[in-house]
């Protein structure tokens, strides 16, 4: 589909290479402007929006706004110093929220 | 305690009706719940494990690109990277799971190859190719994952507000109906017997206004 595009938010270290297979890559590594972009791309049309978890973590609140729409998907990565784990806590929270309790990934 | 109701047969009528919707709608959305939850488990199930793959493709591909960047220069890189060979394919669409639209998003491409690499060899060094192509092979996997993962946000939501909903008819308002109903209930038979009471005692002043007469 021409209209609904895939979007890689993050800092040129990490997402750089997310060129080279195609898909749309934004260096964005200040709060305003990163949340300013995300609306922006939300606007265009984007489907996916994959943010790398460093990046993801300054602007939680812009997140939770799209978390109810069904698209934007907006999708932490791990960036290039690894994982921040932001990316489970959001499944944890998921579930969560449905069952009432977390019963599938209970560690310890 | 009951909210104040008018004692009425025509209210008691009403009443009986929205108890007999309510329960409906209680079992209904109390069906929807269950499978929703259903559905929640399977698609969180992949979705973790997806995640776990996806978080150490990426972090492995990362890692090499951050070999490759030091092998050739951050400059290098990012001007072998600056023009996509190719548009990624896949495609977007909607569908609908238990009266919630999920998006789904569909690799279309074919299996990669090598030559999907959008540089010339010639200035730079294998750990980029391999990063490159381990990229393009997690693709159909990334795509899945933002699938996955946007269907359990748009079902946990829904899972919520159904619970909410489904709890607020059998705690609140179907309690309330019930006691309602009995309320009115109660006063009527209490007119009733007010009012048989009343004629027995009439009929009794009658008769002793008759005997005396007589």
């Amino acid at each position: 589909m021409a209209d609904k595009k895939i979007a890689v938010i993050g800092d040129p270290g990490s997402v750089m290479i997310f060129n080279a297979i195609g898909l749309d890559v934004f260096y964005e590594t200040e709060a305003e402007k990163i949340e300013a972009r995300i609306h922006k791309l939300a606007d265009a049309g984007y489907a996916v929006i994959y943010i790398t978890e460093n990046t993801a973590q300054l602007v939680p609140q812009v997140i939770d706004y799209y978390t109810t729409a069904t698209f934007p998907a907006i999708i932490p990565i791990p960036s290039s110093t690894g994982a921040l784990g932001i990316g489970m806590r959001r499944l944890r929270e998921n579930v969560e929220k449905a069952v009432g309790a977390d019963i599938l990934f209970k560690e310890g | 305690m009951a909210v104040r109701v008018n004692p009425t047969r025509m209210e008691l009528t009403r009443l009986k009706k929205r108890l007999v919707t309510a329960v409906r709608g209680h079992k209904l959305l109390k069906d929807k719940r269950d499978e929703m939850v259903r559905q929640f488990m399977i698609h969180i199930r992949k979705n973790h494990t997806l995640r776990l793959e996806v978080e150490k493709a990426v972090s492995t591909v990362s890692s090499k690109f951050s070999i490759a960047k030091a092998q050739m220069g951050a400059l290098r890189v990012s001007e072998a990277l600056l023009y996509p060979a190719r548009a990624a394919v896949y495609e977007i669409g909607e569908h609908n799971v238990m009266s919630v639209d999920v998006p789904t998003i569909r690799y279309t491409g074919q299996e990669n190859k090598a030559t999907n690499i959008p540089y010339a060899f010639t200035f730079t060094s294998s750990s980029l190719d391999n990063a490159v192509v381990e990229l393009s092979d997690l693709l159909p996997k990334l795509l899945e994952l933002a699938e996955c993962e946007k269907t359990c946000n748009l079902l946990a939501d829904e899972i919520e507000k159904t619970r909410r909903r489904v709890n607020a008819l059998e705690y609140v308002m179907i309690p309330e109906m019930q006691e309602n109903i009995k309320f009115i209930t109660m006063k009527l038979e209490e007119n009733d017997r007010a009012s048989t009471v009343r004629l027995m005692k009439a009929k009794d002043m009658i008769a002793k206004a008759a005997n005396k007469a007589n």
